[in-house]
């Protein structure tokens, strides 16, 4: 392999900081003592920010709840793309493009519209903002994370293996427990990782489905329109990236080492 | 020489096993039967608001009493083309263009290095700093946006260290792109965008290309191209699915998101805080189902002009 000329290493390697500069200044921010403005460079250094995150009730409460979110959409989105993963993996038949087109379509069609039409239902519907209508909007979007990575791994699944469960006697639920099932839960783990990941973030779908609930991002936002101590919003963002980081990092080993599935070379 | 032999448990009996049969014969049936839980989901719920919502652009508002009057009619979608609500829109287009060209730009040397020149163990770093930030905290993205291009912050800070000072003066005073501060200018806003979109330009163009096939790059250079021509001739081409399937994300995302330009930008509005406005304060939901029409109408477009150029495959 030639090497490459020196001005696309600089281009590549430019970009790729382009990406990861920013986040770094937000680590930066968490110290400062300036807390009215974000003047540059930070007038002195402290540790205090993390002290006053710690004593937030507002803070924590926000974070409770994104949780207990994230972890019901994630649930239900498990359960309903595998099912459809399941349905779609193999199976030809009249209407089935439509029908995958429709399990993309909550992440292709901009957040706000999905957002306003859950709002307009559960209105009309006279649902009151709750815990549940966060996740049902939540989980609408989740599904499809999920089912890509399952039905990936399904199409890698050979055929054959179901077929030998059954002709050793195994019915249709015990192939499922005992063939299917460990063959694509790294797949399942790895959809899930994400689907939390997605949810513990989302902000524009929740800002229709939340009422007056404040999830962490919904916390955010109101910290970034209206900013009050600004180191404070510099801590949360910091530990938001490390709560994201890791289950995507998982998320990311899992899938690659699913590359090795039974049978996947037929 | 003796066969081996399994001691089988003998195959379960009852009302399971006849279903199982039954589901195992008619794979139609089992089919039906996963689908239904996900499409009364997605069909049922999520399908039937989208079109409950977007069906009443047909409808139009009461201008004294400000209620729905549910008579079909095409007032509300033509009140798109008046001049206020006709500029929202090109101005949100004209936005979404720029960061996708800005994307693209970006992005494709990234993915020629990952490509074309990266072995395995960098390949595999490139992916995950590509990765990272995808899937990191999106208001978390933004606010670091915030506090860069911020008057006091870190951007203006090195322009003047580096003597740029007046060049990023200059650059504010022009008229479209500048504004009073970064923070509050279409430079900054489409500077967010692209920050925040990159990744998904980032990943397709490094699969389009890691498809070229090596033989035909050869193949060229044989025939005598210099290495500009193989570029331009043989790889770019190849590479173009890898950019309009990149496209297809930067452009549908910025024309949907609302939040940025609320944060960081303007006060002239795009499509995103125009329906947002109008279905909150304003409470105009004909015209707010109208202008949602708009991005999906856009959407649909460049797809079908997309899969002409075989973007799919790219995905």
């Amino acid at each position: 392999m030639t090497r490459a000329p020196l001005s696309l290493k600089i281009a590549a390697l430019g970009g790729l900081a382009f990406l990861h500069v920013p986040l770094l200044f937000i680590l930066l921010y968490c110290f400062t003592t300036e807390e009215k403005s974000y003047a540059f460079p930070p007038p002195g250094f402290t540790l205090k920010w993390f002290g006053v995150v710690w004593e937030r009730a507002d803070i924590w409460a926000a974070v409770g709840l994104s949780l207990k979110v994230a972890a019901l959409a994630t649930v239900i989105a498990l359960v309903l793309g595998t099912l459809a993963a399941g349905a779609l993996a193999r199976a030809r038949f009249f209407g089935r493009e439509p029908v995958s087109l429709l399990f993309v379509l909550p992440i292709a069609l901009p957040g706000i519209v999905t957002g306003i039409a859950l709002r307009q239902a559960f209105g009309m519907m006279e649902i009151p903002f709750s815990v549940f209508t966060i996740v049902l909007g939540h989980a609408t979007f989740c599904i499809v994370v999920v089912y890509n990575n399952a039905v990936a791994r399904l199409r890698r699944l050979s055929p054959s293996l179901i077929e030998a469960s059954m002709d050793l006697g195994a019915d249709a639920f015990q192939t499922f427990r005992l063939v299917v099932l460990p063959n694509i839960g790294t797949a399942l783990l790895a959809g899930g990782m994400l689907a939390f990941a997605l949810s513990f973030d989302e902000v524009i779908v929740t800002t229709f489905t939340a009422g007056q609930q404040s999830t962490l991002p919904i916390w955010m936002l109101s910290e970034l329109i209206r900013p009050r101590q600004r180191p404070v919003t510099n801590v949360v963002a910091v530990l938001v990236i490390l709560v994201t980081f890791l289950p995507i990092l998982a998320a990311y080993y899992l899938t690659r080492e699913g590359e090795a599935v039974a049978g996947s070379g037929k | 020489m003796s066969l081996a032999t399994f001691e089988l448990p003998e195959p379960r009996e009852g009302a399971l096993r006849r279903l199982s049969d039954v589901l195992t014969r008619h794979t139609r049936l089992l089919t039906l039967l996963l689908l239904v839980p996900p499409l009364l989901w997605l069909g049922l719920v999520y399908l039937g608001s989208l079109f409950v919502f977007l069906g009443q652009s047909i409808f139009s508002i009461d201008e004294f009493s400000g209620t729905i009057v549910r008579e079909p009619t095409t007032a509300t979608l033509l009140e798109l083309f008046r001049p206020a609500n006709y500029d929202i829109v090109l101005r949100t287009v004209g936005i979404a263009t720029a960061v996708t060209l800005l994307c693209a730009l970006i992005a494709f040397p990234i993915a020629y290095y990952a490509a074309r020149y990266a072995g395995p163990k960098v390949k595999a770093a490139f992916y995950l700093a590509v990765m990272m930030p995808l899937w990191s905290s999106y208001l978390v993205k933004v606010y670091g946006w915030k506090l860069l291009l911020a008057k006091e912050g870190a951007i203006g800070w090195f322009a003047d260290r580096l003597g740029l000072g007046g060049a990023l003066e200059a650059w504010l005073d022009l008229p479209l792109v500048g504004g009073p501060s970064l923070s509050v200018s279409y430079t900054g806003m489409v500077l967010t965008f692209t920050y925040l979109w990159l990744p998904f330009m980032i990943l397709p163009v490094q699969a389009a290309l890691e498809r070229v096939p090596p033989h035909l790059i050869e193949a060229a250079g044989d025939l005598g191209a210099s290495p500009g021509l193989v570029f331009r001739t043989v790889i770019l081409p190849l590479a173009m699915p890898g950019v309009v399937a990149g496209a297809i994300f930067t452009f549908s995302l910025t024309l949907g998101d609302y939040i940025v330009p609320q944060i960081i930008g303007t006060s002239a509005l795009v499509l995103g805080q125009a329906v947002y406005t109008l279905q909150g304060t304003a409470g105009n939901i004909p015209l707010a189902a109208a202008f949602s029409l708009v991005p999906i109408l856009v959407m649909a477009v460049f797809l079908t002009v997309a899969k002409r150029t075989g973007a799919f495959d790219a995905l």
